[in-house]
């Protein structure tokens, strides 16, 4: 339907906006359908979520706004915002014949950008073009503020410098933000200053958030207060507010993810609508390790887009619930978050070597541990800056002890809980086995499926199993040398976003370039970055419009992150990635992608990963 | 009945669907919705709703049926049939709607039962008076323009 990248309403905007409708009731489809029309609009309908998803997968760039009934027969309507939201980073407008103060509230929650109560007025229909120029501006801002654009061409040729910026394109508002805080964090202000700063957005990098989640576990989740945490998680900077708005998130999150555990269990299979968010957080976790290896612990920002990501220990459940609810966590989580995350990682990653010194600044204050590993890492992990930092804030409990073992942060994940995670890694290095896999768009809710299949890698796999998962593999491989493995394996997500919308699926695209790039497990990062950069010039190259295409790109990387796993699908989609031995240049890249989701793993995966994030 | 005679039929059958709480204004955004492309457009959607909306009233039916009731999921039917009627501004309707689902809140199943005839009965009135409206509407000719408020 839609036409490719470039965004039709150029000139006459609002003109030929993009939407796309998603309803069980025909005869209000066809309502809303004639109503959009009226307004100039270019409408598509769809009576399923199921199909509304698969559209908007297959066509990162296809749409500019959703909207969509919070009653549908297939999927909750939340459940399907959450992964927009996460995946695609698009507006989502609800709308309901509920008008109830719950419903609303816990539709603003989830991240929709406005509750319509049905019958629509036209006009209400008219105006919703703001939400999407809204989100515009504040790509921009956060390119601008990165210099995204040219952080993707350094991505690409595996400078680290990967801008944050470029991964704005793809985060829009959820990452400007963070984008901002970054920045702030990226210049070696630390998070001291964004703590000191008031308001200052925090970036929950992998690092942070492994920390957070540590400490969370350590308390008991049923005893868990803001306070407590905070004081266990010893990081100077944070503030009780900071932490206390993110166990809120953490805990949506880890609400989210039991819902989906019953279901899908598995990675495989589980659809992992909500992420679980134990899996994301094992996955981040994991890939937090990784990243943070590399990166540095690259700007402990990381946002893991889902906060969760950050080392979430995967709740045990299913192992692949845990990668898929890591990343789905992330995802899941105000999808700014994910393309918050990302931007962070990006921003991570690209400056990498910038990160390096900045981020390890950062990192340092909140991964304390790995700094040397990071700081090894960082430098490779440039890219994985941004992941590292998430992810090291996850292997930074890893790291620190494993560090070089490379595997540190998988076997920290799953120590975690994250069972599932370590499998990732393994997995990873096989990851990307399911190397068809790639997949991972394709299902993003199966993506999960693919991750499953994928962790059972665990270990083996990450050894570079397949290229895909390079980073992975470097990472078994690497054990000693590093566990910096660059995120790439997540990159080599990106790799898979053969130009961009390659959903997902591209894990074996992906996972194959950015393998073959990576082929250095120390710079796993690199191997990431390697993907990543091939999926970063996918991306780029995919996305016809700049912005568009980034956060296709990203967004491609993310699930083509077979790699990475970025399927982040939300689900664990991105996990499927990993599977993607091959792909897994980036082999954390499974952990990463649900943790990358922003994060590309290695910097110049990273390039690539940080793309597939943003595409999240 | 000549031109003038018919649209003027016309109008006096809709005004009276508003006076006698049938419709309500969702009905009139219907109408600014149809154009030249759509020049039945409002017919379209009210035979779209009444079809979709028997198939509803079945499975409501089957679930009223049932023992022991499950409220909450005819809780669930009635707010999908609710949502579906507000699409034509079916106002009597959605009113028993409404209230149906208070009883359902209230595990009052005897109030559903009662509810429910009542509801179909709206629903199947309203059936018949849109028919006739559109019925003249189309003989009193295009001019009509499907009533728009003069």
């Amino acid at each position: 339907m839609d036409s490719s990248f470039s965004s039709p309403r150029n000139d006459s905007f609002p003109a030929g906006l993009r939407v796309l409708v998603v309803d069980d009731d025909p005869t209000w489809l066809k309502i809303l359908e004639k109503m959009l029309k009226k307004c100039s609009y270019e409408v598509t309908t769809c009576g399923l979520a199921r199909d509304a998803l698969n559209l908007l997968r297959e066509k990162k760039d296809g749409y500019d706004i959703v909207v969509s009934d919070v009653n549908m027969p297939d999927m909750d309507g939340f459940k399907l915002l959450e992964h927009v939201g996460l995946e695609m980073d698009l507006p989502v407008i609800m709308m309901s014949v509920d008008g109830e103060t719950s419903r609303v509230m816990k539709g603003v929650q989830h991240g929709a950008c406005d509750y319509l109560l049905k019958p629509i007025r036209m006009k209400e229909l008219r105006n919703i073009w703001q939400h999407v120029f809204r989100k515009k501006i504040h790509e921009i801002r956060d390119i601008e503020s990165h210099e995204s654009i040219e952080g993707i061409q350094l991505i690409r040729n595996g400078s680290d410098q990967y801008d944050e910026g470029y991964f704005f394109s793809a985060e829009d508002l959820a990452s400007s933000r963070k984008r901002k805080d970054v920045d702030s964090k990226y210049d070696d202000k630390d998070f001291s200053d964004c703590s000191s700063t008031k308001k200052a957005r925090v970036v929950w990098s992998v690092d942070l958030h492994q920390k957070f989640v540590k400490a969370v576990h350590q308390i008991g989740f049923d005893k868990v207060g803001p306070k407590k945490i905070l004081d266990l998680m010893n990081v100077p900077w944070l503030t009780r507010e900071n932490v206390a708005s993110h166990l809120q998130k953490y805990r949506l999150y880890l609400s989210r993810l039991q819902k989906e555990n019953d279901i899908k269990s598995s990675f495989g299979g589980t659809k992992h609508s909500d992420y679980s968010s134990k899996d994301l957080q094992g996955i981040l976790s994991v890939q937090n390790s990784i990243n943070i290896q590399q990166n540095d612990v690259a700007h402990g920002s990381y946002r893991f887009s889902g906060n969760n990501l950050v080392a979430q220990n995967a709740d045990p459940k299913s192992n692949e619930g845990d990668i898929k609810g890591i990343v789905s966590e992330p995802v899941a989580e105000p999808k700014k978050g994910t393309t918050g995350n990302i931007p962070d990682s990006q921003k991570t990653r690209s400056s990498q070597m910038d990160f390096n010194s900045s981020y390890a600044e950062t990192k340092k204050g909140l991964v304390g541990n790995v700094p040397d590993s990071q700081k090894i890492r960082s430098s490779q992990m440039r890219v994985n800056h941004s992941f590292a930092s998430v992810e090291s804030e996850v292997n930074l409990t890893a790291f620190d002890s494993t560090i070089p073992a490379t595997y540190s942060w998988n076997q920290i994940q799953l120590e975690k809980e994250h069972k599932p995670l370590i499998q990732l890694n393994n997995g990873f290095s096989k990851p990307l086995l399911p190397g068809p896999q790639h997949h991972f768009q394709a299902d993003q809710l199966q993506s999960i499926p693919s991750i499953s299949s994928r962790p059972s890698i665990p270990g083996g796999d990450v050894t570079g199993s397949s290229k895909s998962k390079p980073s992975y593999s470097e990472y078994t491989n690497h054990h000693g040398s590093r566990v910096s493995p660059t995120i790439s394996p997540t990159i080599s997500a990106t790799d898979s976003f053969p130009g961009q919308t390659k959903s997902c699926v591209v894990d074996h695209q992906v996972s194959e370039t950015i393998s073959t790039s990576t082929s250095n497990m120390k710079n796993q990062g690199i191997n990431l970055s390697t993907d990543l950069e091939s999926a970063h010039r996918n991306l780029i190259l995919g996305s016809t419009s700049p912005f568009a295409s980034l956060d296709d790109e990203f967004q491609i990387c993310w699930y083509q992150g077979d790699c990475y796993g970025m399927n982040l699908e939300l689900q664990n989609v991105e996990f499927s990635e990993y599977t993607d031995p091959t792909h897994v240049t980036e082999v954390p890249a499974h952990l990463y992608d649900a943790l990358r989701f922003e994060y590309p793993c290695d910097p110049s995966e990273y390039s690539v990963l940080d793309q597939g994030l943003f595409i999240a | 009945m000549d031109k003038n005679q018919s649209r003027r039929q016309v109008r006096l059958m809709r005004q009276s669907l508003f006076d006698q709480g049938f419709l309500d204004e969702q009905f009139i955004q219907l109408e600014e919705l149809q154009d030249d492309s759509n020049p039945n457009f409002v017919e379209e959607i009210a035979t779209s709703y009444y079809r979709d909306s028997y198939r509803s009233l079945q499975a409501i039916e089957l679930a009223l049926e049932k023992t022991p009731r499950d409220f909450s999921k005819l809780d669930s039917y009635m707010h999908q049939f609710k949502g579906s009627s507000s699409s034509i501004g079916a106002k009597k309707v959605k009113a028993e709607c409404q209230q149906f689902r208070e009883y359902c809140d209230a595990g009052n199943g005897e109030g559903c039962m009662r509810t429910f005839q009542a509801l179909k009965k709206e629903h199947a009135t309203l059936k018949k008076r849109l028919e006739a409206y559109f019925q003249m509407a189309r003989q009193a000719g295009p001019i009509e323009a499907a009533c728009r408020p003069k």
